[in-house]
């Protein structure tokens, strides 16, 4: 077991949000046959959204570029599949959120209570969603006021997700602290387009998008190194991770567990995976504990 | 991948409704069974069988659907694929059953002839509305035997699949594959469960597509979270015995529809 924010994960390997989590059948067997230590849903908001025409996802070299459009049901039909997951899954259940004001995270929040979430993670940093996401989360002043709204209709942990969409990540990591926020997760994320030479057409059909992979784990590396300088609370760290030495180096840069989203795609049982090779690692290395490593880069000077 | 630029060399009109869109691009190691994902630039991408190893079928629905429609003789289009895992291969001299309704022809038609081509004894079982809705009734009894159904009985047996199909002893075959509308695969699968021959067939989903390559979860079934996508589309009986298939499917919000 290993304890984040008041939660006792299986292991310090996460789900991210918005990879296989739309139902709770596949968050459930992400848990149960991927080896998850706890699961993040899909970002659910106040009313049901189909998200952005197809193509809204396509592999590259380099990592992979998405622009869903956050198509969700609404927190009214969500709240029964997170009773799904939430019965069988045997790790936290963490509801992903989002919404154009406090107030309307506020009400997702609170109608997603029945299905009994483990924690709420906001979503203020999806790159490509009008009015939703990045658009909220690159004004600290909205970010505090969303994060303190959401702690005061529930006395859940509240993750605060970041985007690497800002000049400055850490004046965003310090509005979410001081509204609350009991960790933040960085990075979603980082923007990105592609265009089909033959014909002249970007490729997604919202025309631009995000990148996730490989390709922004540096991206992601630094946005926790800086993050973990700045901030009290725990950085959970996500961005490009797929094997346990991304995860190590993750936690050394100031992680306190990583989130796993595309690397999905190659095995579901890639948290399985990363959790026995950070073992065998501190067993190798004569560490106690994940927790002896967690910002380890920062003492190398 | 990135979407291929493929062009378009011949079209067939197979029915009022559908066409079969040729195109310059080979996909060798397709297995039949197999998706590709189809962008109509400007409008959508969707999912599609191939319908052999250069072509698609499609049947005319809606937006992205009606936009194939224009594309002429040369015109382009893009395709990502193939996605996911086809129909199992007989072994030579083994009995397959091949169950189609509409344009689930599309991958059966292939399957078919990759079943004879490997020794297998074919026997087709291929349904649609009415007479002018059927599709590839050549490929098909040149696999082997054929029979047809219209619900209208314009030709063949009037009704549905499951009237010859109740008739046929389905232990025979080592190999079932069906593919069609949901509610018609749904009686396939009740006939078969009543015959105790069930979990050795296979079946082709169709549940709403966004990444197509098993990531997003958009199209995962319950109870345990398969990915229609990556996983099938092609499932065995046996994985979807008191699943949601024939219950309900999710649209493209994930909110669950009544099937
Ligand atoms: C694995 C698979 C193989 C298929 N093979 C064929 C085939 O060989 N020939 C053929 O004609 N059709 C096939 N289909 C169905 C085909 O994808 C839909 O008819 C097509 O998406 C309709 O698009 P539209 O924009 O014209 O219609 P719309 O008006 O957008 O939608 C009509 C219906 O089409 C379906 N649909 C729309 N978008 C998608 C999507 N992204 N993913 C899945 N379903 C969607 C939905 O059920 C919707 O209700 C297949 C579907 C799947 C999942
Ligand atoms: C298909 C897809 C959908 C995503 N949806 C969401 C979402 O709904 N909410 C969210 O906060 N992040 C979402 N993300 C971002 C991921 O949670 C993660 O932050 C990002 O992909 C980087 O991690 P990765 O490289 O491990 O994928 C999505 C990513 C992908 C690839
Ligand atoms: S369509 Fe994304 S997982 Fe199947």
């Amino acid at each position: 077991m290993y304890s984040l924010t008041g939660l006792e994960l299986k292991n310090p390997t996460i789900l991210a949000a918005g990879v296989l989590g739309t139902t709770g059948a596949s968050l459930r067997r992400v848990a149960l046959e991927g080896g998850a230590g706890a699961v993040v849903s899909k970002s659910i908001g106040p009313e049901p959204k189909k998200g952005h025409p197809n193509p809204s996802m396509i592999k590259l070299d380099c990592g992979f570029l998405n622009a869903m459009g956050l198509p969700n049901p609404s927190y009214s039909e969500f709240k029964g599949e997170l009773e799904i997951a939430r019965t069988a899954a045997a790790v936290p259940v963490v509801a992903s959120i989002f919404g154009g004001s406090a107030e309307e995270f506020a009400e997702v929040a609170e109608g997603l209570l029945p299905g009994k979430p483990d924690a709420f993670e906001l979503n203020v940093s999806c790159p490509h969603a009008e009015g939703y996401g990045a658009a909220v989360g690159s004004n600290p002043c909205l970010v505090e006021a969303i994060t303190a709204r959401v702690k005061e209709v529930s006395d859940l942990p509240v993750w605060v997700k970041l985007t690497p969409n800002v000049s400055d990540i850490t004046a965003i990591g310090k509005a979410a602290e001081a509204g609350g926020a009991d960790a933040v997760v960085a990075i979603n994320t980082v923007k990105g387009m592609a265009i089909d030479i033959e014909s002249g057409y970007p490729i997604l059909g919202n025309r631009s998008g995000g990148l996730s992979g490989p390709a922004v784990k540096p991206v992601a590396v630094k946005c926790v190194y800086d993050l973990y300088a700045a901030l009290e609370v725990p950085v959970i760290g996500v961005g490009g991770v797929s094997t346990w030495e991304d995860a190590v180096e993750m936690i050394m840069a100031g992680a306190s567990a990583v989130q796993v989203g595309s690397a999905v795609y190659e095995r579901l049982d890639v948290f399985s995976e990363i959790s026995a090779g950070i073992e065998t690692f501190l067993g190798r290395k004569g560490y106690g504990d994940v927790k002896d490593i967690i910002g380890l880069a920062h003492e190398r000077v | 991948m990135r979407p291929l630029n493929v062009n378009i060399e011949g079209i067939i009109e197979e029915s009022p409704s559908t066409r079969t869109f040729v195109f310059d691009h080979c996909f060798e190691a397709a297995e039949p069974g197999q998706f590709v994902m189809v962008w109509a630039r400007g409008v959508d991408e969707v999912p599609m069988g191939l319908s052999s190893r250069n072509s698609i079928t499609v049947q005319k629905v809606g937006e992205a659907t009606s936009k194939l429609f224009e594309l002429k003789i040369g015109d382009s289009f893009g395709l990502r694929g193939p996605y996911g895992h086809g129909f199992t291969l007989p072994s030579p001299g083994e009995k397959v059953l091949i169950v189609a309704g509409g344009v689930g022809v599309a991958p059966l038609a292939p399957y078919a002839e990759a079943c004879q081509a490997s020794g297998a004894e074919v026997r087709t079982i291929l349904g649609a509305r009415s007479a002018s809705e059927l599709v590839f009734k050549e490929r098909f009894s040149e696999a082997g035997l054929l029979d047809i159904t219209t619900d209208d009985g314009t030709e063949g047996t009037k009704g549905f699949v499951t009237m010859i199909l109740e008739g046929l002893d389905a232990s025979e075959y080592g190999k079932i594959a069906v593919c069609g509308p949901e509610p018609m695969m749904a009686a396939v699968f009740n006939v078969l469960k009543g015959k105790g021959e069930v979990e050795r067939a296979e079946f082709s989903l169709h549940r709403y597509f966004k990444c197509a390559i098993g990531v997003c979860g958009a199209c995962c079934l319950d109870p345990y979270g398969l990915r229609v996508c990556k996983d099938g589309p092609v499932f065995s009986g046996e994985q979807l015995l008191d699943s949601e298939f024939g219950k309900y499917t999710r649209d493209a919000s994930g909110r669950r529809v009544k099937i």
